[in-house]
C-alpha cells in the first residue's frame, strides 16, 4: 500500500455502505476503488516527470546520438533511447527510415524498435505501484537487455537485404529542431500526461476490474500448479498465448498482479505482460511497408524468445531473493 | 502565396493538424495552398521523424502535436 490514508478511507467507505470488508464482494470493491485511484495519482505524477525528461530526447535527436556509436555499445544506446524517446506507433516508419537512411546500422535501429514498446513509462509506474521499485528496475533492465541482444543478433544475421529498397534511396536530411523553452517543455509534459491518460484509461479500468474479480473470487493458490514458478513450461505457454492477444500493457498489469496473488510465478506474469504489448498485428502491418516479411518474422521470433528467457530469469532471480 | 504542407501518415493527430491549418488560414484570411503529404518516403526527405509535422514554404516549422494558437502564429509569420 503506497497511500495508507487512501486505504483507510476506502475501507471506511465500504464499511459505511454496510459491506463486510473480508467478504469476496468487499475485497473486490476495495481492490477496485483503491487501485483505480492509486494508479491514477501515480500516473499523473510520474508521466509528467517522464514527459519532461522526454522533451529533451525527440527522435530527431536520438538519431544524432545513435549515428555516433557502433557495435554493442550502439545497441545499448539504441535500446536505452528506446525507453526514453517518445513515439507513437504511427511514427515508427518515419523513425525507421530516418535512422536507416542516416547510416545507423540495422541492428542498432532494431535495438531501439524492440525496447520501445516493451518498456513504456506507464508500465514502469504501474509496476512501481503494484509491486515495488526492485521489480520496476528489473523490468527496465531486462527490457533494455532484450533490445541489446535482439539488435545484436539481427546485426550478426546480416539482414539488410530484407529492407524494402526504397528506404536506401532516401537521402537523409537533418533538420534544425524548433527551439523549446521551459514553458514549452511544461506545456508539452502536461499535454503528454493528459493524452497518455486519455488513451490508456479504459485499459486501466478494464484491467483493474478484471483484477478485482480475480482477487475476490479466484481461490488462493489456484494457479500454483498450472502457472506457478515450479512448472517449467508455464512461461513458454503463457508467452505464446499472449503474443497474438493484443492488449495494452496497462490493462495487463492489474491482472498480472492478481494472478500472482493466486500463485502465478512473477516471471511468468512478466512474460505475459511483455508479450501482449511487444508484438501486435497492427504494428507488424505498419512495419511491412519498409521490411520484407522474412525480417518481420525474424523480429517476432527474436522478441518472443527474449521475452520467454526473461520470464525464466525473473522466476529464477525472485526465487533466490 | 504560402505553401503549407502537413506531413503525416494519416494518424488522428495529422487530421487534427490539417483541420487546424485550414481554420487558421480562414481566420487569417490569407492565400495559401495546403497539401497533405502521406507518403513516408516524401516525409523522410524533410528529415522529420515524429509526425505530424508542419512545413511552410519548404521549411519545417513545427513537429508533433501543435495547439491551434501555435499553428495560427506559425502560419502568420512563417
Amino acid at each position: 500500500m503506497i497511500f495508507p490514508w487512501l486505504d483507510s478511507s476506502v475501507s471506511w467507505l465500504i464499511e459505511t455502505l454496510n459491506i463486510d470488508l473480508d467478504s469476496q464482494v468487499g475485497t473486490a470493491i476495495h481492490f477496485f476503488i483503491y487501485d483505480t485511484i492509486q494508479i491514477t495519482l501515480l500516473l499523473i505524477f510520474m508521466i509528467f516527470i517522464i514527459s519532461y525528461i522526454r522533451s529533451y530526447f525527440p527522435p530527431e535527436r536520438t538519431k544524432k546520438i545513435l549515428e555516433k556509436f557502433k557495435g554493442i555499445i550502439g545497441n545499448f544506446f539504441g535500446s536505452t533511447l528506446g525507453v526514453i524517446s517518445p513515439f507513437c506507433s504511427c511514427s515508427s516508419i518515419p523513425i525507421f527510415i530516418g535512422l536507416i537512411s542516416s547510416g545507423v546500422p540495422l541492428g542498432i535501429t532494431f535495438s531501439f524498435l524492440i525496447t520501445s514498446p516493451i518498456v513504456n513509462e506507464a508500465a514502469i509506474v504501474m509496476l512501481f505501484g503494484y509491486f515495488d521499485y526492485r521489480i520496476a528496475i528489473l523490468y527496465i533492465s531486462f527490457g533494455i537487455l532484450i533490445g541489446v541482444v535482439g539488435g545484436f543478433a539481427i546485426d550478426k544475421l546480416k539482414l539488410e537485404k530484407y529492407i524494402e529498397d526504397f528506404v536506401y534511396n532516401i537521402k537523409n536530411a537533418n533538420i534544425v529542431l524548433p527551439k523549446m523553452n521551459q514553458m514549452d517543455r511544461f506545456q508539452f509534459s502536461w499535454q503528454e500526461t493528459f493524452d497518455i491518460l486519455k488513451r490508456v484509461y479504459k485499459w486501466i479500468v478494464i484491467g483493474v476490474f478484471a483484477g478485482s474479480i480475480i482477487h475476490g473470487w479466484v481461490p488462493e493458490d489456484y494457479l500454483v500448479d498450472i502457472a506457478g514458478p515450479d512448472n517449467p513450461f508455464a512461461v513458454i505457454i503463457v508467452t505464446i498465448l499472449a503474443v497474438p492477444l493484443y492488449s495494452n500493457v496497462l490493462g495487463t498489469i492489474p491482472i498480472a498482479n492478481a494472478l500472482i496473488g493466486k500463485g502465478m510465478g512473477i516471471g511468468t506474469a512478466m512474460s505475459f505482460m511483455m508479450a501482449t504489448t511487444a508484438l501486435s498485428l497492427p504494428e507488424m502491418m505498419i512495419l511491412r511497408k519498409v521490411m520484407k516479411p522474412k525480417l518481420i518474422w525474424i523480429f517476432i521470433g527474436i522478441t518472443t524468445v527474449g521475452i520467454i528467457a526473461i520470464g525464466y530469469a525473473f522466476n529464477l532471480i525472485l526465487g533466490v531473493i | 502565396m504560402k505553401i503549407v504542407k502537413i506531413l503525416g501518415g494519416g494518424c488522428p493527430n495529422c487530421t487534427i493538424l490539417h483541420n487546424n491549418v485550414l481554420s487558421a488560414i480562414r481566420e487569417l484570411k490569407i492565400e495559401a495552398k495546403v497539401e497533405k503529404i502521406e507518403d513516408f518516403a516524401e516525409i523522410s526527405k524533410y528529415g522529420v521523424m515524429s509526425t505530424p509535422a508542419l512545413v511552410i514554404n519548404e521549411k519545417v516549422v513545427g513537429i508533433g502535436k501543435l495547439k491551434y494558437k501555435k499553428v495560427k502564429g506559425l502560419i502568420e509569420n512563417g
